[in-house]
């Protein structure tokens, strides 16, 4: 299998086929409180690394909805996080608007941002994509230092906001209203993304990315559904950034460099091109793997990111969602078997 | 005389698609045979095969030894020259630099000499020595074609279709050099051709393909003399 | 007028710089179809290996030519072990391997030689600017050492065998390999001579923009926005491409927009080559009669 091959939804119809109704927002629901655990039984500086994880979790998946879905090769996702990052801090120090109305805005950003960007994208094929995402990801840290924005952006010193007080006088620490808040924004748009993903519109992204060609004999109206998928994940990479503003609580341009791009991309392949779940490990190997790799060695985490990718793209391009798929559907598949087995016998 | 070429039991196929379903086949050293048949019926897949460029089954020996799963650049310099449908010209160069690509492996002094001889068979290509390949007339690019392949000094020549595309003039004008080749060079031919009624007056050997199988072989004199075959297999 | 003369030559100097990489970048690109990301990162570790030659006390153009052997073989070393068997894979993949290797090299440079900015010596000390405070002995011995660079490889793709080979290998594939080619060995040797070329530029720019791990990172994008603007099919058009970007680069940065945002230009330049005329402006039109 290769890496842009995924296919991403079988082992949730399977699920679904188990038991025969649809166990689907039980489980949601499931998942959710799950995921926000966390904030009573972690604390300090783990609860930020988990915060951080799912945020990125959620910047890959903008990431992964243009080019693991729909085959448009992004190596400069950084620069809509950065956008994002950036309303919320200019919206919050310098005019002092709550923390959650920086979101919609920073999603109207940078999904009009996203969409801009994906006309001239259409006209270049999936090598000159990644080459033009990779220029605009590196010239970035120079755009925000620009001496003509540095009223707005601060400038090399970058803008420092606070975290938010948890609502309604709530018994939380900043922190853990920071994670709870952040978990439930990424629940609401992961569940949002997985619906479209699995509806006509994402069978027709994939279909665009397998066979273009096909596709637009089929009718599909390719220009349209390409800038609009590449608006769609800017902006859920915006509100990622955004998000990374309020919890981290500073910006700086040189938090935005070209490493960025390349710490969400390598989150998507490692995690799983095209695959929901992959994209929740991609945010957690991107926050805790750099950690193991420096206590492996001091200096190299890069050296060893390099050669996970690498090796994941060699071994393992489905990432660890695919791994996990393939131990997993067989399961499911005999589970179901024996189900209509034991009807039949009746 | 001896075979210089053998194949037992070839098959071949793109993908899933099998192409060739188990053929016999024999160039004689010096000789000329001709694979005949329909558009669709594996002779181009039978040069390919023995270029080593599908996928193969079955064994192809060439000079005694096996050739078949080697990769065709081994094949190449074991004194096998194929002039591909499509010609293979490369277009970008000059004449000029397809005739050194032609000669690339080689190493002996001749080289010089074989250039003057495919100028004497091919007087045009000298005339556009310093041309772009891409800008030669399809008859030229044929006759480019086959110096580049003969440059090689080949034990054996693969030809297929080489009167693809070009008018009767010019094909009878390149028939008339490859006689002359055969006679003068001693190299041995296998050519693929739709032309039956030329391939015929040239070879020593045919065999019909049709859907990957050979129905028909034997020596192209009584190939040619049968009318019954003619007609009902070769059209005229 | 003084000014516009010495941005003129200064941005000829770095322009050298920029065609050297967008040949190296072209190279493999009319070889392969891609396009190597980590062609910066491959040449300041070839730059770093040279740094240590030179620090060990080897004379600098001993040096010079033992790192380009180097990274020759490092070239070919990476063709063949991680790009052949990936041949078939899509797209994404080799973006993939390329980053990889991008992350992997630059943060090697760190690793192995530290962070800290060194600085890099030229064999072209003149002590003060000459012709006429026109121009500085490193710029004119660099602009010389990347003309020559250029000479040769075009004199090598030109006039001999296997430069020959080499082209029509990164052309028609299938057609090299019926003469006998190997095919795969031509695209190796692709990427030992593109390496051999990053090579000499990351050791002709350091002593100008000092050597650090990501030395090479906005040079690679001008290379890339030269190679576009040239041609990225055609190694004479990128090589002049190269040049065109670094006058462009000098007097943009010094008359429009200020040192601040060249990467910007750059990112412009790309942008703008792409959609008005992908082929760059002298990309290759392959007059074919079928």
């Amino acid at each position: 299998m290769s890496a842009s091959k995924g296919v991403p939804v079988t082992e949730t119809a399977a699920a679904e086929r188990v038991a025969g109704w649809s166990w689907t927002p039980f489980l949601i629901l499931v998942l959710v409180l799950l995921a926000l655990a966390p904030a009573f039984l972690v604390e300090g500086y783990r609860l930020f690394q988990l915060t951080l994880a799912v945020i990125y979790a959620l910047a890959i998946l903008g990431l992964n909805i243009v080019t693991g879905y729909n085959g448009q090769i992004s190596l400069g996702h950084g620069a809509f996080y950065a956008v994002g990052a950036y309303t919320a801090a200019i919206m919050m120090a310098h005019f002092e608007l709550p923390y959650w109305t920086t979101l919609p805005v920073a999603a109207v950003v940078c999904a009009a941002l996203g969409y801009g960007i994906g006309f001239p994208a259409l006209r270049l094929g999936s090598l000159y994509l990644a080459l033009t995402t990779f220029s605009l990801a590196v010239a970035v840290p120079q755009i925000l230092k620009y001496k003509a924005f540095e009223d707005w952006t601060g400038g090399v010193q970058g803008l420092f906001i606070f975290k938010p007080d948890p609502p309604f006088a709530l018994p939380l620490t900043n922190d853990q209203w920071m994670y709870i808040f952040t978990v439930l924004v990424a629940a609401a748009l992961f569940i949002l993304s997985w619906n479209l993903l699995r509806s006509r519109i994402g069978r027709a992204m994939l279909a665009i990315r397998d066979q273009p060609v096909a596709a637009e004999a089929m009718g599909m109206n390719l220009a349209q559904l390409k800038t609009r998928t590449f608006a769609v994940s800017a902006m859920i990479t915006g509100i990622a950034g955004a998000l990374s503003a309020i919890a981290v609580e500073f910006v700086s341009p040189d938090s935005f460099a070209v490493t960025l791009s390349i710490t969400l991309f390598v989150g998507m392949v490692v995690g799983g091109v095209a695959s929901i779940l992959g994209t929740v490990f991609g945010g957690l190997f991107v926050v805790f793997v750099p950690n193991l790799a420096e206590n492996i060695s001091k200096a190299a985490p890069g050296v060893i990111y390099g050669i996970i990718l690498i090796a994941f793209l060699f071994l393992l391009p489905t990432g660890f969602a695919g791994f996990l798929r393939r131990l997993v559907l067989p399961l499911l598949r005999r589970r179901r078997s024996t189900q209509a087995m034991s009807i039949k016998g009746r | 005389m001896a075979a210089l070429l053998e194949a037992k039991g070839l098959t071949a196929g793109y993908g899933q698609t099998a192409v060739l379903h188990g053929l016999d086949f024999v160039v004689d050293e010096g000789g000329v045979t001709t694979l005949l048949g329909a558009n669709g019926a594996g002779k181009t897949t039978t040069l390919r095969a023995i270029c080593g460029m599908v996928r193969t089954g079955g064994e192809i020996r060439f000079g005694g030894e096996r050739i078949d799963g080697k990769a065709t650049e081994d094949i190449v310099r074991r004194g096998i020259a194929h002039v591909p449908d499509g010609r293979g010209t490369f277009m970008e160069m000059t004449v000029e630099e397809n005739f050194r690509l032609g000669a690339y492996i080689r190493r002996d002094p001749e080289v010089a000499a074989d250039y003057e001889r495919m100028f004497d068979y091919f007087p045009r290509l000298k005339q556009r020595y310093r041309q772009q390949a891409g800008t030669l007339s399809g008859g030229e690019q044929q006759m480019l074609a086959i110096a580049r392949a003969l440059l090689l000094r080949p034990r054996l020549l693969l030809l297929d279709e080489p009167s693809f595309g070009l008018a009767p003039l010019v094909v009878q004008e390149i028939f008339d050099i490859m006689q002359r080749i055969r006679e003068e060079q001693g190299v041995s031919i296998l050519l693929v051709e739709q032309n039956a009624n030329l391939a015929l007056e040239l070879a020593d050997r045919a065999y019909l393909l049709e859907t990957g199988r050979i129905v028909i072989a034997g020596p192209a004199a009584e190939i040619r003399q049968d009318e019954a075959v003619r007609r009902s297999y070769l059209g005229y | 007028m003084d000014g516009l003369a010495h941005q003129l030559i200064a941005g000829i100097a770095t322009g050298g710089i920029y065609a050297s990489v967008a040949l190296a970048l072209v190279v493999i690109y009319q070889a392969t179809h891609h396009l190597n990301f980590a062609q910066g990162a491959m040449a300041t570790f070839s730059t770093y290996i040279a740094y240590t030659l030179i620090q060990a006390g080897v004379p600098y153009w001993v040096s010079f030519f033992a790192t380009i052997a180097v990274s020759f073989i490092i070239g070919v070393l990476i063709e063949r072990i991680l790009l052949r068997p990936m041949h078939h894979a899509p797209v994404l993949t080799h973006v993939g391997i390329f980053i990889g290797l991008l992350l992997a090299i630059s943060d090697l440079c760190g690793w192995l030689f530290d962070y800290t900015v060194k600085s890099f010596p030229t064999p072209f000390d003149s002590g003060g600017p000459m012709l006429g405070g026109l121009i500085s002995g490193h710029e004119l011995g660099s602009t010389a050492v990347t003309l020559a660079v250029l000479l040769l490889v075009y004199l090598f793709f030109r006039h001999t065998s296997l430069g020959l080979a080499m082209r029509a290998a990164a052309y028609n594939p299938v057609s090299s390999r019926l003469v006998g080619i190997r095919v795969g060995w031509m695209l190796a040797l692709g990427w030992g001579l593109a390496a051999a070329i990053g090579a000499v530029a990351g050791m002709m720019v350091a002593p100008v923009v000092f050597l650090e791990p990501n030395m090479m990172l906005g040079i690679l994008l001008y290379a890339f926005a030269g190679a576009l603007l040239g041609g990225i099919d055609n190694p004479g058009g990128a090589v002049l491409g190269g040049f065109a970007v670094g006058v462009i680069e000098n007097l943009g940065g010094a008359y429009l927009v200020g040192t601040e945002l060249k990467l910007t230009l750059a990112l412009v330049i790309i942008i703008g080559v792409l959609l008005v005329k992908p082929n760059g402006l002298f990309g290759r039109v392959v007059v074919s009669r079928v």
